[in-house]
């Protein structure tokens, strides 16, 4: 299925991410992953999605998936008040550059991550450092949870409606019981 | 003896008239020199000259690229596929095509800043002579260039001196470029390197650029007391006629400005400026008002004020013709590196010119001649203001309200919208003649108009916003301080000592463009927060505007209510663009003129020098050009690290160092050899903040220097740990790597940090007299 980024002028070469087109696939590379990592941007505090804060959906998907949260920008207090403790958190930047290094033991020092999630940077920020890890990650594989398309991850959703969006990370986190299965 | 000429040694040469031997004739000029330091190791220095300095920053502060597309596109060969580990036709990986493109960009910079120096220099002599002698703080100013005396190992005295230093930048960038050629560099190290290289002459065509146009043009010389002047829309008197100058380089403008005065005119016309050239028009003429940053150019042209556009060099966009001929403007085109298509008329006579541009017959004209760019403007702004009445683009109320509901909402706008800015929803509620969406996005809109070309109904957006925010926009009335300079020497011996000892907890350069990622607000924020936490906060260009857009609840400015002195608390205004050299000359001079290291030609050592004691960070919360790259290299390769918004990221690399790499942040203590641990101090070289509160607590962090002593590591720490208590709403996790000794924790939170510190398994460390370069060791370990 053919996507096009979300901001119109973004060209970005030969090696496209693939569409989601089911949520249900998300829950099985999650599942599937050996030490997954969800990279949270400030975004995620400011985008409201039906009454909840896309961050919420974050938690609540880190818990059930018992996926290591790092939170990027100055949003670590955020969740804090909502009483969950993200395993770390860094500049958007620096989450970029150590994933770029195999060697890297990991935000909470369990070894290399081979899958990390995206959600909430700026558009153009997220564009770039995705792009970073593609070319210099190469065995790290990356999917975006934002509504729009990225085409520098491995896996992206189409540009897709909020109420859409809601539905995809509804049934990605009805897919995980409690303790990550 | 400095010399610049023809050079001509025989060392033998046998004729029918005789034998010469060592015959030597120099033509050209001889100048006796009268600086006696002795020369240090790089004069002039080439390409490599620098080469092991910067391979031991790259080595800490690695390369991140962040491509924006998998291809290179550069040649005949491509486009070619560089994805991952592949290589291109020509060889080049993404690595080595990244760095490519970074020195790419900061030739360009370079370029612009060095021709605009030439430019000024060529005019300057022209207007002034060869023997003008460079002035630029009087008795306050003892080392009038500290970036080219550090560079090339010159003193500058005249006008005429700067010639050869322009000379050798000009020289280096053209090689420089060079290597960005197909088949050349192949090491993105290398490439690096040269970025780094780009960088450093950049500054010293910038320095050459504004001490020749301060000396020339008695601009305000290092005075900390420069007048305060107006900016923004509101301060226009719209009754007048108005003249708009926008760009960077301010001869014609200053031509404009004589001929009003020398004509009895003064007063009679409003001269205004969009970006640097409003800066220096301010330094030259109190009367002149400064509009605002370059993203006003679309909202003040389309507002109908400005009678004649005069449009100069650099940061004009390319539409500002087309726009201005929208509101029957004329318009005049100054610099022969904007010629927008027009004909030339310099020497066609004035009178002809104003003529023909008055009745219609021609839209604009190019004039290669200040003096006759100011005649003409002049006539015409009197003769044309009172045809033109305002005539604006700017729709009214009911216009937007019955455009707006054409809205397809098919979201193209936000698209295409840098800023993701909600549009459609601010047009839907628009249609309805809710226009407060759209008022809100006034103040976050950059100003770029790709909203209105990506519209396939064709509405104005940007005017719409423009139309909403009106009330904002004509309420703008604000007070700059006129770009000052240099900054003393004597302001550099007071805060010398507390600078590098870290009592004074640093220095915060807040410089460059407006592509801010939510409106100018945030760069006012950031000045008064750190001016009031008494680091010495600069400014320039853009940003220099966007931090007096701020008013405090008794209706002042910061300007208004902090000095303008180089000192603890401040906020000084250096200027414009090229006098981002000032700010890198202030840090040169902490390591000259306080701590007496040899200036001439001794970049490394003097580099090294900030790198390890100075706590100096540049943030360019709105970059966007090649200028602000070259700009920021060359603050990087001075030790100086570089915070960039997050449009920045767009910079395709970012310098990053590892904190949790503890080999990385070794340094030699010269008085023993002993490596020493020093924490990531600084931890970046170029680094892109998210958001302000993460760029507000990078730059408490950014400023810690392992030199700092225990009261300045202390009082440093306060700062970062107080703004990250209450930005992030936490304490930071990384404490125990800026704590050395005990006595570094500040005392009204040692219990809680000596708690984390036994967490962490802290041990003390000892503080070194630190150093990168071997050379610099005093005693050599046994």
């Amino acid at each position: 299925m053919a996507a096009e980024p979300w901001q119109t002028a973004e060209i970005p070469g030969p090696k496209k991410a693939l569409v989601v087109t089911k949520p249900e696939v998300v829950a099985t590379m999650i599942k599937k992953a050996k030490h997954p990592i969800l990279v949270v941007g400030h975004k995620a505090v400011e985008t409201e999605l039906e009454k909840k804060k896309l961050i919420d959906y974050m938690i609540e998907l880190a818990k059930k998936a018992e996926i290591p949260v790092v939170a990027t920008a100055h949003i670590i207090s955020e969740f804090h008040k909502r009483k969950y403790k993200p395993a770390g958190f860094l500049p958007a930047v620096d989450i970029g550059n150590r994933l770029v290094d195999a060697e890297w033991a990991g935000i909470d020092g369990k070894g290399p991550h081979d899958l990390a999630l995206f959600v909430g940077l700026p558009y153009y920020m997220e564009w770039v450092i995705l792009s970073g890890l593609k070319h210099f990650a190469p065995n790290l594989k990356t999917v975006t949870l934002d509504n729009v398309y990225h085409p520098h991850a491995s896996w992206s959703f189409p540009n897709t409606s909020v109420k859409d969006w809601v539905e995809n990370l509804k049934v990605i986190i009805e897919k995980f019981e409690e303790g990550g299965k | 003896m400095s010399k610049k000429g023809v050079n001509i040694k025989i060392d033998e040469l046998k004729t029918d008239v005789g034998f010469i031997k060592n015959l030597q004739l120099s033509f050209g000029k001889l100048v006796a020199e009268t600086w006696t330091e002795p020369m240090g190791p790089t004069p002039f220095p080439s390409l490599t000259a620098l080469r092991e300095w910067d391979l031991k920053l790259l080595q800490r502060y690695k390369p991140f690229y962040l491509p924006y597309c998998d291809v290179c596109c550069l040649c005949t060969f491509g486009k070619c596929d560089l994805t991952g580990d592949k290589r291109g036709a020509c060889g080049i990986n993404m690595s080595a095509q990244q760095s490519r493109i970074v020195l790419l960009a900061c030739c360009i910079g370079a370029a612009t800043h060095i021709g605009h120096a030439r430019h000024l220099l060529e005019h300057l002599i022209e207007k002034f002579g060869h023997n003008y002698p460079l002035d630029v703080g009087g008795l306050n100013i003892k080392v009038e260039a500290p970036v080219t005396r550090l560079v090339c190992g010159v003193k500058p005295e005249t006008l005429g001196d700067l010639e050869e230093v322009l000379d050798y930048v000009e020289t280096q960038v053209t090689h420089l470029l060079s290597v960005a050629h197909t088949g050349q560099e192949g090491s993105n190290l290398d490439f690096e390197s040269k970025v780094l290289h780009a960088g450093m002459v950049d500054h010293v065509g910038m320095e050459v650029a504004d001490i020749a146009q301060i000396a020339a043009y008695g601009f305000p010389k290092a005075d900390p007391e420069a007048p305060l002047v107006d900016l923004g829309y509101g301060t226009i008197n719209v009754e007048k006629p108005v003249i708009l100058c926008i760009g960077h380089n301010v001869v014609p403008s200053i031509g404009i400005i004589d001929y009003m005065k020398d004509n009895g005119l003064d007063g009679e016309i409003e001269v205004c400026g969009l970006c640097c050239t409003a800066h220096d028009i301010t330094r030259y003429y109190k009367r002149g008002k400064i509009i605002g940053p370059i993203s006003w150019q679309l909202r003040f042209i389309r507002s109908g004020v400005p009678d004649v556009v005069v449009l100069d060099e650099q940061c004009v966009r390319a539409d500002s013709f087309y726009e201005a001929q929208r509101i029957k403007a004329p318009v005049i085109v100054a610099s022969e590196k904007n010629c927008m298509g027009l004909p030339n008329r310099t020497n066609d006579p004035a009178d002809a010119i104003v003529e023909d541009l008055l009745s219609g017959k021609a839209p604009g004209a190019l004039i290669l001649d200040a003096e006759k760019v100011g005649e003409v403007t002049v006539k015409l702004a009197l003769k044309v203001a009172p045809l033109r009445k305002k005539f604006k683009v700017i729709p009214e109320v009911d216009e937007v309200i019955q455009r707006a509901k054409e809205c397809r909402q098919c979201n193209d706008c936000r698209r295409a919208c840098p800023q993701d800015l909600r549009i459609p929803e601010a047009m839907k509620a628009a249609a309805t003649g809710n226009l407060a969406k759209l008022a809100d996005l006034y103040e976050l809109c950059v100003g770029c108009g790709r909203c209105e070309h990506a519209c396939p109904v064709g509405l104005t957006v940007h005017s719409f916003i423009v139309k909403a925010g009106e009330k904002k926009l004509k309420e703008e009335t604000y007070k700059v301080r006129a770009g000052r300079g240099a900054i003393q020497d004597v302001e550099i011996r007071n805060v010398g000592s507390p600078i590098v000892l870290g009592e004074i907890p640093g220095v915060v350069a807040v410089v460059g463009c407006s592509n801010y990622p939510k409106g100018g607000q945030e760069v006012a924020e950031i000045c008064t927060e750190f001016a009031n936490r008494r680091y010495i906060v600069v400014t320039s260009g853009c940003s220099a505007m966007s931090a007096a857009m701020y008013k405090n609840e008794e209706g002042k400015t910061p300007y208004e209510y902090f000095t303008g002195e180089f000192t603890s608390g401040c906020l000084v205004n250096v200027g414009s663009c090229v006098s981002n050299a000032h700010i890198a000359g202030a840090a040169i001079k902490i390591a000259n003129i306080f701590a007496k290291r040899n200036l001439r030609a001794n970049y490394e050592e003097i580099a090294d020098y900030i790198l390890n004691r100075v706590g100096a960070v540049g943030v360019a919360w709105g970059a966007y050009s090649q200028k602000a790259a070259s700009i920021a290299s060359g603050f990087w390769r001075l030790g100086v690290p570089v915070i960039v918004g997050p449009h920045g990221i767009k910079y395709r690399r970012m310098l990053l160092g590892r904190a949790d790499r503890e080999e990385d942040w070794y340094v030699y203590d010269a008085r023993t050899g002993e490596k020493a641990y020093v924490g990531p101090t600084p931890e970046h070289l170029f680094y892109t903040a998210e958001t302000k509160e993460e760029a507000m607590v990078m730059i408490a962090k950014l400023c810690m220097r392992p030199n700092d002593t225990m009261k300045g590591r202390a009082i440093k720490l306060t700062h970062y740990i107080d703004l990250h208590k209450r930005l992030y709403g936490t304490m930071p996790e990384d404490i125990h790597l800026f704590v050395r000794t005990v006595a570094d924790v500040p005392v009204t939170m040692k219990d809680e940090i000596v708690k984390i510190l036994e967490e962490k398994g802290w041990k003390e460390t000892v503080i070194p007299d630190p150093t990168l370069l071997p050379r610099m060791i005093r005693k050599r370990k046994e």
